[in-house]
């Protein structure tokens, strides 16, 4: 349970990061919080020839939001998130402090970043699937300047994103307000990586469905939007039998993998449960 | 090639210089280079919460975080609390309350509660109970330490 030898670069900006990142090649890594590389490190499972430790580049801990929406700087702790108390964005984006609650533990949320959390990429990851569910953008900057990658670009398979290897994510950027949205998960103890999260969110006109967003996280190789459960709500009205019609559909679209957590056939269920309690508080939240 | 670096840290309000191989942990650091052996470790990957220390102020798994990045930054371990002749608040309320029955998980927890009662020093029982689960006890079925972080709280002298 030790890690194998590697280089230590700490650096104090982006620019440095990416300048060292760039010259020490594909098997350096960024190390922000470390509450999943560190660990995966101590197994073995990575064993990267550097690390350059980011942790310390304050410019990227912060959360502003004004009338173009929501920016979090790439090295924002979980725990700040959930504490956010700025009253525009904790009514426009109250999906995001009141599912931080579900990430890991207290001394998890107060090391590990949002940033980080949205590199990384697992399946089963909060931030990743709210990224995913609120249209996220994900600013990425490189040798080359900044690029701005829409988070359905963004994750492209178990752990992997776009992001070139000499590129280091900066910001996520939320644009439109969704304030019907939430979170719900499954897992056998608290803190635990969920066997199954869904994620909804709806644009309500009255009781009339204008745009919906349904997200399913630990079922597939990435975090998932399901359409089908999405189009049965878009312009729908929405009462209990719409709420159960596209929490059937997305267990009906999904096609979750077996492991000693479960069959697949549980997670279906567990789907089904999850986005109709996703749905439920999603559309009484901000009533 | 060992990747060497010098660091200081400062551990319970003392200045530490020590000499380290960059994969080191924290934990290790402390308890082998630093012969602080209070900060216990159980299973190394961030799961039981054992190492729970704080780095500038906040709880952080030191199994999580190698000795290195603590370069130039202030660690609070167990050792830095009371002493056995005169414990503070906080293990004073684990005592009476049976919130310990094999020690080994003790430090971690006395660590995270004191990041908690520094933050937020009138808990709830539901707060209390949320941050407490963060940690893994074999040993007291956790009602005992639930009740030593009660008590903790309502003599409102945690001692920083």
């Amino acid at each position: 349970m030790k890690p194998s030898a590697f280089e230590y670069h700490r650096v104090r900006s982006v620019d440095e990061a990416v300048s060292l990142l760039t010259r020490l090649g594909g098997d350096a890594k960024l190390l922000a919080g470390g509450q999943s590389l560190v660990g995966m490190m101590n197994f073995r499972l990575a064993r990267p020839s550097a690390l350059i430790d980011i942790s310390l580049v304050d410019a990227l801990n912060y959360i502003t939001s004004n009338e173009e929406g929501l920016r979090i700087g790439a090295l924002t702790s979980h725990r700040a998130v959930e504490r956010l108390d700025d009253p525009v964005a904790s009514e426009r984006f109250s999906v995001l402090p009141r599912s931080a609650h579900w990430i890991g533990h207290y001394a998890i949320r107060s090391v590990g970043t949002f940033g980080g959390s949205i590199a990384h990429a697992d399946p089963a990851a909060e931030w990743c699937m709210l990224a995913l569910l609120l249209d996220a953008e994900v600013v990425a900057v490189g040798p080359q300047g900044e690029r701005v990658v829409p988070i359905g670009d963004f994750f492209t398979g178990f752990l992997q994103t776009d992001l070139a290897e000499d590129e280091m994510l900066t910001e996520v950027r939320i644009r439109t307000a969704w304030p019907h949205a939430a979170l719900h998960e499954f897992s056998r103890r608290h803190g635990d990586f969920a066997i199954v999260a869904a994620a909804a969110a709806v644009q309500m006109s009255g009781d009339h469905c204008t745009d919906a967003r349904i997200v399913i996280g630990g079922v597939d190789s990435t975090v998932i939007r399901v359409a089908d459960a999405e189009s049965v709500l878009t312009g729908a009205t929405i009462n209990a039998e719409a709420i159960g019609e596209a929490a059937a559909a997305a267990a009906r679209a999904v096609d979750p993998p077996e492991d000693l957590n479960g069959s697949a056939a549980y997670r279906r269920h567990l789907t089904e449960v999850l986005v109709r309690r996703a749905l439920d508080e999603a559309i009484a939240h901000g009533e | 090639m060992k990747d060497i670096h010098d660091i200081e840290i400062t551990i319970n309000g003392e200045r530490r210089a020590v000499t380290v191989e960059s994969r080191r942990t924290l934990a290790d650091v402390l308890r082998h280079d630093l012969g602080l052996t209070g900060t216990h470790l159980g299973c190394e990957h961030g799961v039981c919460g054992a190492c729970t220390v704080l780095v500038d102020g906040l709880p952080a798994r030191s199994c999580l975080m190698f000795g290195v990045q603590a370069d130039g930054r202030e660690v609070e371990t167990v050792e830095g609390l009371g002493t056995p002749e005169n414990l503070n608040t906080l293990q004073q309320a684990f005592m009476t309350e049976h919130g310990l029955q094999c020690g080994f998980c003790t430090p971690g927890f006395l660590m995270l509660l004191t990041a908690l009662l520094r933050e937020n020093p009138n808990p709830s029982d539901d707060e209390i109970r949320d941050v407490v689960a963060s940690n893994i006890c074999r040993c007291t079925g956790y009602a005992g330490i639930l009740r030593a972080a009660r008590l903790a709280a309502d003599s409102d002298a945690i001692a920083t």
